[in-house]
């Protein structure tokens, strides 16, 4: 089972300082909404309850047909990014196909949440920087083997194991981060000011959601 | 990044006091005390100056009891509450890195004239 938290969709900005009561703290600024509902899923009829939310108005031209003709059913401005929300039947009840969700609406100052983005990619990568791997020693004889994982597995059983650590694609993946503080929200402007980094570079697309761990 | 700019500018502090590198300043600090707040004074030589905007950081070095000390103070917080400047100086360097290495007379910066 799954646990319901709302949660919204929202934009990197970028990260500066500000200070409260002379002590300076790191935040990073995300655009969080507003969101629109653009689709809702009913336990009769979907076998589960869930909220379809759209973020960042976009051109019908950016998306094919079929995408654009969903927008056109559910008679909401196109959306760039969507993403489904599961929820309970009484929080369902609140929302309404076409209703704008607003950041205040949500989250206050104080609350903890969870930010889920795509982190930032670093290409193909060694062991040493994907896996945390020691390197070898820079001097003592060694040459040409410096940044290399050394050995692969034993003998037996005459295969590599599935799993073992090797060079790789590293980054640009779903990334979580838990138990971020917000610090203010803002609702004039849409932002949303946590405590800290998430995950991703600027102009990323995040979900912010109730943290999970509470 | 016109938004994290508007949002530093609601904390940038309107007027910086006039100083240079070398000069010894007397800073005002805020102190808080469980409840209750006070002002500390820290003289020092400045030795450096670095960033930008909100993240603009001045480092002050002193010698305390035959000890040298340094604080990195962020220009824009309210923990600095006034700079003065006791002394002027006379230096060469934008980073005054070298006065860690030195003692004794190598180690103060000449008064501007």
């Amino acid at each position: 089972m799954k646990t319901m938290r709302m949660g919204l969709l929202g934009k990197k900005i970028g990260m500066t300082r500000i200070f409260k009561e002379n002590v300076t703290i790191p935040i990073t600024v995300i655009e969080t909404g507003p969101c629109a509902v653009t689709k809702k899923k009913s336990p009769d009829k979907d076998g589960y309850g869930a909220i379809q939310i759209g973020f960042d108005e976009c051109s019908e031209k950016k998306m094919t047909k079929p995408v654009a003709g969903q927008f056109q059913k559910s008679k909401v401005s196109p959306r760039r990014v969507l993403n489904e929300i599961r929820l309970s039947e009484d929080e369902l009840a609140k929302y309404a196909i076409g209703q704008e969700i607003k950041v205040d609406s949500v989250f206050s100052a104080g609350d903890i949440i969870d930010v889920v983005g795509t982190s930032k990619g670093s290409g193909f990568t060694g062991v040493i920087k994907r896996h945390n791997f020691k390197s070898f020693k820079e001097t003592h004889g060694t040459h040409e083997v410096k940044r290399h994982g050394g050995s692969i597995g034993a003998a037996f059983p005459q295969h590599v194991l599935k799993g073992t650590r090797m060079a790789g694609q590293h980054g640009n993946s779903r990334t979580t981060l838990q138990n971020l503080e917000i610090v203010e929200v803002r609702p004039d402007e849409n932002l949303l000011f946590v405590k800290g980094s998430i995950p991703g570079a600027k102009g990323g697309y995040v979900m912010v959601k109730k943290a999970v761990k509470l | 990044m016109d938004t994290i700019k508007k949002i530093e500018k609601e904390f940038l502090k309107d007027r910086i006091e006039d100083f240079s590198i070398g000069d010894t300043l007397k800073v005002h600090l805020k102190i808080k005390e469980g409840t209750r707040e006070r002002t500390q004074l820290f003289m020092g030589t400045l030795i450096a100056r670095k960033g930008t905007g909100l993240n603009e950081t001045i480092t002050l070095r002193k010698i305390s009891y035959s000890e040298g000390v340094e604080r990195v103070l962020i220009l824009h917080s309210p923990m600095v509450e006034k700079i003065e400047v006791v002394r002027k100086g006379q230096v060469r360097q934008a980073k005054l890195y070298y006065l860690r290495d030195k003692v004794g007379k190598k180690a103060k910066v000449k008064e501007k004239k």
